[in-house]
């Protein structure tokens, strides 16, 4: 399978990364163990310990960190940044839609089954609309390469898509490690995104809000594998960091106890799922969250980003209809393209995908972090015939796609430079504006030839450079 | 019918607690049934919160009660004018799809009997087939208070082949949805004195989504569709959902509760 | 800021603290120890136990007070809640809750304590002298506080913490002085006796405050003079009288920043008057352990109000 390397094309270099051979090439393996090493303590030092979203793990573990950066030319960007905001808006609408009046189910554009009795779908809020009418305040878009001009959309992330605190930090150690590099390239800064993730919070204060909204981050605690990244967005943002414990109802609104007495909460970014939220609406058996909260918010007195119920349009089954919703809410044609997903749930295509099924990766529909999912090219015939059995049993809980070639970024690896496939998941803001830094979280899977990128399967991460014009 | 409703929810902890956070759905449905003349609900040392009208209609009203507390009474007072409608929900305004309620729940999950059972039932449309449904129910469970508890599930009662209203309606709302019919929990009030038969004033059942006709209440436990006695509050997709009273108290103590309700035909 | 923020932060500074304490009384015992005794070493080990409050815990793990036993429970041991190991570990934990509150330096101090900690508890045990354990620990203490003072945000926060140091301090300070007295000199004609002076010397090494004390006093080390330094002189960086007044200084912080005085602050005055207003002469009249009982329990009771107040977010006055 021809890959596309990021980097050289036949014997040349690409434009974007013009600068980088030569210091590549200057770099000696001494020198390169050492910044390896440097960072690494960085890393260590700051606190910065992190799994994405649904991988579990150690608490304490430390995700390999690539020096070499994946970088993007201003025009390419540009494009991106296009389709993942158009993405984003037909998201949203799509949420407000399917919770309001459903049109795009009754134009027969999706089936009205995959939204009503998926599991997402919160039968809880159908009717309510949220401040300025956005369900998903951080739209996590996963796209992956192919060719110079071929982007596809993995899977998008519109509950709470983590590892933005990788982005952040990757770029402060790069700054700190190697300065020349960004004196000699012009590469657009992502710390602005704190500030925008505040802006954006912000703009959906509830009515009942008087003045300046005070904004929270929710979460589960400190055995979370995120909350240094829960930690480090509050500590930027400049907000309380507070558990379910922290915060409590009473009257029309939330208050969280501080040691001068109640102070109300009016926007709730919140970074546990929707089943623990408030014991009197879902879970009952659940201890994060906040008794009343749901009440509170369908009556105005509180915004929860994001809001509740908006798990329903990153479902993978759902996902297959992404560009439909475009064309469907904003009359344009879609700009990023999904990849081509069979849904095992639907006769003709379940006979496909089990005749082709070495050829295919096969994903849960509600699977995360890459586990449950079958890679075709990379398993043995036994793996291959046990997954085969697997989907046979349960047939909607699947989807599958052609093994992409995934493009490939150069990597440092023992013996000095190699290419490894990579993937990106920039971070879209939804607020009263669409906001997006130019940059993201690029993920690297580090072993020879592997296309999972999650870190629990031997992923780092790369600092993701967009250039100036 | 002019009925009126007298409903006390004492709620007693063996020891303070720091406050109760409660969610109330004890409105009276506005649909053509039902037309509320007078109605008011209070919470001793309750403080009202957030209101709203859900998705499906019902009217959620948030109270908090700040403690130390040991003792908190919900008390629901009104009369209400009632019409018989043959089980149909007319008018109702209501934003869910029907489709929401053929999700299972816990308490409404089928197993190979309550499989079996639905499958028992014919009916030549949606709605024979639901009152074959609601019949075969009635059979199979018979009406036996304290065979049961709050958490007993369909398919357990059905086993048990004894229960009361909860379960009589989680069994229909199984057996319906395995047959791919829309159902949900109705909980709301019986004025059932006439007949002498000892039912509870708060009761359950079920309404079954039947295309052109709508939302059709079906009582198993009484085997009948709900008519001019009975008083709608609200709907769930099993009886947690729908619960009247949802409530949590912060602090150790272990909670009893005491309830008591009257319903009476009201002087003209 | 909120009220579990500051139990953090509270609690952070209470846990060092007794860990110092408890690497000084480590120190104690085994200068103690050194000393030829009446009633032989062991006494004096169990004497010291009594004085942690965990003698009881002790027994049932190990049976009797054997030295390495006692350096191990005291200092390694996790399922002794006031070890050395638990304390850091339980003042590392609540510093990376609080991460963000604090500055790198002091999240560095706590960080590298613990990390420390965790390759100390790798060696091997034979290898680790125990002056070497004191050692570290009492240094770690100092580095943490030190941090904390010199880079800390004069906010909130940095009040919460100081009132956590205060409070475990006076304490412990109380304890110790306890033991001595009560504890370690089990009978009476051994008062103004050789060992007597020994013991009292041993405590001042201990709490750091040897040579403090010969400064101030001169002279022959004596029990009033003792008492004197470690209750009354608010030269005493240990004393009941400094720790009264720093909780007073930064109660009252506290609440000139809310604009509004609690249960706490009233209690915090009281206890300072009441070590302000006290002499030696009375002090001893009343009975020293009788005195140090009463101090102890109404620095737990002002711990409870400043919970109340403060660290429970149960406060109703809406703002």
């Amino acid at each position: 399978m021809a890959q596309f390397n990021e980097m050289f094309q036949g014997t040349g270099v690409r434009t974007p990364y013009g600068r980088l051979q030569d210091w590549v090439a200057a770099m000696p393996q001494e020198l390169r163990s050492l910044k390896q090493a440097e960072a690494e303590a960085l890393f260590r030092r700051i606190g910065i310990t992190f799994a994405v979203y649904g991988e579990g793990g150690d608490p304490d573990r430390l995700i390999p960190f690539d020096m070499f950066p994946r970088v993007f030319a201003a025009a390419e960007w540009a494009k991106l940044e296009k389709g993942i905001k158009q993405r984003a808006r037909a998201l949203n609408a799509f949420l407000v839609d399917v919770y309001g009046r459903g049109e795009i189910i009754r134009a027969g554009r999706i089936p009205g089954r995959l939204v009503w009795q998926n599991e997402a779908y919160e039968k809880a809020v159908v009717g309510f609309v949220p401040p300025k009418g956005v369900y998903s305040h951080i739209v996590g878009i996963d796209i992956v390469r192919t060719g110079p001009d071929e982007f596809f959309v993995l899977e998008d992330n519109c509950r709470t898509p983590s590892g933005v605190s990788y982005m952040l930090e990757s770029r402060e150690i790069m700054m700190r490690m190697f300065p020349d590099l960004f004196r000699e390239n012009r590469i657009e800064p992502v710390d602005g995104y704190s500030e925008l993730l505040r802006r954006t919070l912000a703009s959906v204060a509830p009515k009942k809000c008087k003045g300046d909204p005070v904004v929270v981050i929710l979460t589960p605690g400190h055995f979370n594998s995120a909350y240094y990244e829960h930690s480090l967005l509050a500590d930027l943002m400049g907000v309380e960091l507070v558990e379910g414990q922290d915060l409590f109802v009473e009257g029309e609104f939330v208050w969280m106890r501080t040691t001068e007495g109640p102070r109300r909460v009016d926007v709730i970014y919140r970074r546990i799922d929707d089943a623990f939220l408030d014991p009197l609406c879902f879970r009952p058996d659940s201890m994060l969250g906040v008794p009343g909260l749901m009440d509170v918010y369908r009556s105005g007195g509180v915004t929860i980003c994001s809001a509740p119920g908006a798990g329903v349009a990153d479902d993978k089954a759902v996902y297959t209809y992404v560009p439909d919703m475009v064309r469907f809410y904003l009359g344009e044609e879609p700009i990023l393209q999904n990849v081509p997903t069979w849904q095992c749930g639907k006769a003709e295509d379940l006979k496909y995908v089990l005749d082709k099924l070495p050829e295919l990766v096969v994903k849960e529909v509600h699977g995360s972090g890459g586990y449950g999912m079958l890679v075709g090219p990379k398993c043995s015939k036994a793996e291959v015939e046990a997954f085969r059995a697997k989907i046979i049993e349960d047939p909607g809980n699947y989807i599958a796609q052609p093994t992409l070639a995934l493009s490939t970024v150069p990597t440092f690896v023992e013996q000095g430079v190699a290419p490894r496939h990579v993937d990106l998941r920039p971070y879209c803001l939804v607020g009263e504006r669409i906001e997006l830094v130019p940059g993201g979280l690029t993920r690297v899977a580090l072993k020879e030839g592997s296309l999972v990128v999650n870190s629990s399967q031997g992923g780092g991460v790369k600092d993701t450079w967009v250039l100036a014009e | 019918m002019r009925l009126t409703v007298d409903h006390v929810t004492r709620y007693l902890y063996d020891q303070p607690v720091r406050s109760v956070v409660q969610s109330h759905r004890l409105a009276p449905s506005a649909f053509a049934g039902q037309r509320v003349l007078d109605w008011e609900v209070t919470v001793s040392g309750g403080l009202r919160g957030g209101a709203h009208r859900d998705g499906a209609g019902d009217m959620i009203q948030a109270w908090t009660i700040a403690g130390p507390v040991q003792e908190v009474t919900v008390t629901v007072r009104g009369t209400v004018e009632t019409e018989d409608l043959a089980g149909v929900l007319r008018g109702h305004r209501e934003a869910v799809a029907p489709e929401c309620y053929l999700r299972p729940t816990l308490a409404t999950r089928v197993d190979v009997a309550l499989t079996g059972l639905a499958q028992s039932a014919i009916g030549a449309d949606v709605l024979a087939l639901s009152h074959a449904l609601s019949a075969a129910v009635a059979d199979a469970i018979a009406y036996r208070p304290g065979a049961t508890h709050a958490h007993t599930t369909a398919a357990e009662a059905l086993a048990l082949g004894e229960g009361v209203c909860q379960d009589h309606a989680h069994a229909l709302i199984a057996c319906a949805r395995s047959r791919g019919i829309p159902a949900r929990y109705v909980s709301g009030y019986l004025f059932a004195t006439q007949d002498g038969v000892p039912h509870e004033a708060a009761h359950a059942w079920a309404e079954l989504h039947v295309l052109g006709l709508g939302w059709v209440g079906f009582d198993p436990a009484n085997r009948c569709c709900p008519d001019a006695r009975y008083i709608r509050l609200g709907s769930g997709l099993d009886a947690q959902d729908a619960a009247p009273i949802r409530g949590i108290a912060r602090g150790g103590g272990r909670e009893a509760m005491d309830v008591t309700v009257a319903v009476q035909q009201a002087a003209q | 800021m909120l009220s579990r923020t500051a139990d953090n932060l509270y609690w952070i500074a209470r846990y060092m603290e007794r860990a110092d304490t408890i690497a000084r009384l480590l120190e104690v015992g085994s200068r103690i120890s050194l000393l030829p005794s009446a009633h032989g070493y062991r006494s004096e080990w169990d004497s010291l136990l009594q004085a942690s409050g965990l003698a009881v815990a002790f027994a049932q793990k190990y049976g009797d007070p054997v030295q390495r036993n006692i350096e191990s429970f005291l200092f390694f041991d996790r399922d002794n809640p006031s070890s050395i190991a638990s304390c850091i570990t339980a003042a590392r934990e609540n510093g990376r809750i609080v991460r963000t509150a604090l500055t790198s330096q002091v999240w560095d101090a706590l960080n590298t304590a613990f990390q420390e900690l965790k390759a100390l508890e790798r060696e091997e045990r034979s290898r680790l002298e125990l002056s070497r354990l004191t050692d570290w620990t009492m240094r770690h203490a100092a580095m943490l506080r030190g941090a904390i003072d010199a880079t800390l945000l004069r906010n909130d926060g940095f009040n919460f913490l100081n009132i956590g140091y205060y409070l475990e301090r006076g304490d412990n300070t109380a304890r110790l002085m306890d033991v001595k007295y009560y504890v370690l000199l089990p009978r009476l004609e051994f008062v103004g006796s050789g060992l007597d002076n020994y013991q009292w010397s041993t405590l001042l090494r201990a709490m750091g405050a040897q040579r403090a004390f010969h400064w101030a006093y001169g002279g022959e080390v004596t029990a009033a003079k003792i008492a004197d330094f470690l209750i009354l002189n608010p030269q005493s960086p240990r004393s009941l009288a400094t720790c009264a007044a720093g909780l007073v200084n930064h109660l009252g912080r506290v609440a000139k920043a809310y604009g509004r005085e609690t249960l706490a602050q009233a209690k915090a005055r009281a206890l300072l008057a009441e070590v302000e207003g006290a002499n030696v002469e009375a002090i001893f009249d009343e009975g020293l352990h009788e005195y140090l009982t009463r101090h102890i329990a109404a620095t737990a009771d002002l711990a409870l109000a400043i919970h109340d107040a403060y660290l429970s977010g149960e406060m109703r006055q809406c703002g």
